[in-house]
């Protein structure tokens, strides 16, 4: 008998991890694939309502307003944290002094919880008491949390807050492993530093530009704490996104099985984009290769 | 890949030049002295806009409430007091804290328990079975928690686990464990082949390996998991909102929610909990910097 079969690990080695996280992760994401063709207040079992949720969620006006208003507020919270945390992360590459204090000052955010962070915010933007009323002018005059027009803005400013400092240091820790000698080459051809960033710095990060932005577009789609606390969705349903509808309908309608279609919704949306931006980048990644980098 | 924060080897980044490193050679000092303003303009911008924020949130928990409602915000607390540290800790800030550190600790605990083995077993074993179980672990990176808060309620309640610590326990090591397993299974991966097989030779059985072999050589990556855990169960929100309702039972997250209910517009002591929730964290970065940065970005580091 040979000792490679003896001394290697048997399967039941990883057969815990995979049943508990079959049970808690992927049972419920099938689950709730079921449950969208349900009818269920919470309590009882669910009962099978074939397609009844869905044609009723296609015909509901203030589920096309909330999804319409989600893929807004995703893709500013993309374009808004993808060029700081990009510019940040390369320029906190560096290995300066002032640049690693200053970096770890600008990673503080991550400590809190997004439940501080909202509360917080509610706090500096309140209208009697709040900073931006001290500081006077223009700003005092902005409701920015119980404006409609202005408040989806407002919780993208807080999320990029909360963000950026995240993707910040994803960008910080690939760009410290772009080769030198790209960027020596670079400066003896004559190239600025705004060439250099575009043809070099770039083209180096897209696999971590592919990561941040997947990982953006997908957190925002579907997370609600945010918005549920700094604004519950208000004013009236200016901030009422998707995922909070969601929210709403299941935890204080006890529509569970109308909330199961929301979600399915949403995971379809969240991956669609996803492969989407792992398609376009692809094709990026082709075309600089070609370029002999 | 996670330890990277760690162990990076010196590298010359981006835009940013080490002014005048020793080594450098003399050329490139010369070509590459020009300051960045344009990003170092955008830095200290940012800067701004992460310190005002933070420091109005110490400043503004140390204030009278009285003070509150006429000082300007970024001014100094004129007489700092703790008297809104108080008001938070008899207001049940401790109950709600005790709660988190439960919560976190049984879920690094299983997190730990589980993808050890399992990273193991990923690493070394030659079982189809166990890879494809890491090919569907590792589809479940995609899985958003909020899509499944339904379901997740459903099978929590028909567990009679509802309104109870363990029932924000399971869902959130689950979502962990996709994680925590990639980060050990790959840094297993690097260890070379030999030491294994030197193990083999003494005849060591395979959990002998795991315990005298695996365990100290993925220590580093266990540091890493337990933060990265640690950090996503401390702050968990959606779970916890869903899953429990009494006092006995919140955690800390709910706690501040329910605090703004409870304060109105006692902003400072909200601040003041605001500020006590991140304390245990912001002590954590103050000691092991390198090790948080690496846990918070488990994973995902290119």
């Amino acid at each position: 008998m040979s000792h490679t079969a003896h001394h290697r690990p048997s399967a039941w080695y990883a057969l815990p991890a995979f049943g508990f996280f079959g049970l808690f992760a992927v049972l419920p994401m099938i689950l709730v694939v079921y449950l969208s063709f349900t009818e269920w207040r919470g309590l009882e079992l669910p009962a099978l309502t074939g397609t009844d949720n869905w044609s009723r969620l296609f015909g509901d006006p203030e589920a096309h307003a909330s999804l319409w208003r989600t893929l807004l507020f995703t893709v500013l919270a993309w374009a808004a944290q993808t060029p700081i945390a990009l510019l940040i992360g390369v320029w906190a590459a560096g290995r300066q002094r002032n640049r690693a204090v200053l970096s770890s000052l600008f990673f503080l955010p991550l400590l809190l919880s997004t439940a501080a962070i909202a509360l917080l915010w509610q706090a500096l933007l309140d209208p009697n008491f709040g900073v931006t009323q001290a500081a006077g002018g223009p700003l005092a005059d902005l409701l920015f949390l119980g404006d409609p027009a202005i408040a989806l803005y407002t919780v993208v400013f807080v999320l990029t807050w909360q963000y950026v400092p995240f993707h910040t240091l994803l960008y910080q820790a690939a760009a410290r492993t772009i080769p030198a000698s790209l960027y020596d080459a670079a400066t003896i051809d004559g190239a600025g530093r705004f060439k250099q960033f575009w043809h070099i710095t770039l083209p180096q990060l897209r696999y971590t530009v592919v990561t941040s932005s997947v990982l953006i577009l997908v957190g925002t789609m579907t997370m609600f704490e945010t918005v549920l606390i700094l604004t519950g969705g208000g004013p009236g349903t200016a901030t009422r996104i998707l995922p909070l509808y969601m929210y709403e309908t299941g935890f204080a309608g006890f529509e569970m099985g109308y909330a199961s279609t929301m979600a399915v919704l949403l995971v379809l949306f969240g991956t669609a984009l996803s492969l989407a931006v792992i398609r376009v980048t692809r094709f990026r990644k082709m075309s600089s290769q070609q370029e002999g980098l | 890949m996670t330890t990277q924060h760690v162990t990076r080897p010196p590298a010359t980044p981006a835009g940013a030049p080490p002014r005048g490193g020793a080594a450098a050679p003399r050329r490139r000092r010369r070509l590459r002295t020009r300051p960045n303003l344009l990003a170092g303009a955008l830095a200290t911008l940012w800067l701004v806009v992460v310190a005002v924020p933070l420091y109005y949130m110490v400043a503004s928990s140390l204030r009278e409430r009285s003070e509150y409602l006429t000082a300007h915000p970024l001014s100094p607390p004129m007489s700092p007091t703790l008297e809104n540290y108080q008001t938070v800790i008899e207001g049940g800030f401790l109950r709600y804290l005790v709660n988190n550190v439960v919560v976190t600790a049984a879920t690094v605990g299983l997190v730990v328990a589980l993808a050890v083995p399992a990273a193991y077993a990923i690493a070394r074993s030659e079982s189809r079975l166990v890879q494809r179980g890491f090919t569907l672990l590792l589809a479940g990176l995609a899985i958003p928690a909020q899509a499944t808060i339904i379901p997740v309620y459903l099978m929590i309640t028909r567990m009679n686990l509802y309104d109870s610590l363990t029932a924000i326990v399971l869902p959130t090591a689950a979502f962990a464990l996709p994680v925590a397993t990639l980060v050990l299974a790959n840094s297993l991966r690097d260890v070379p082949k030999e030491l294994y097989e030197a193990q083999a030779i003494d005849g060591a059985g395979s959990f002998r390996v795991l315990r005298h072999l695996v365990l100290p050589l993925a220590r580093p990556a266990i540091v890493t998991i337990s933060i990265f855990t640690a950090l996503t169960a401390w702050n968990g929100f959606i779970f916890p909102l869903v899953l429990t309702q009494s006092e006995e039972t919140r955690v800390l997250t709910l706690g501040l929610w329910n605090f703004q209910g409870q304060f109105g517009t006692n902003f400072p002591a909200l601040l003041a909990a605001v500020t006590l929730s991140a304390l245990p964290i912001f002590v954590l970065y103050l000691i092991g910097r390198r090790f948080l940065l690496s846990g918070l970005t488990a994973g995902f580091g290119k």
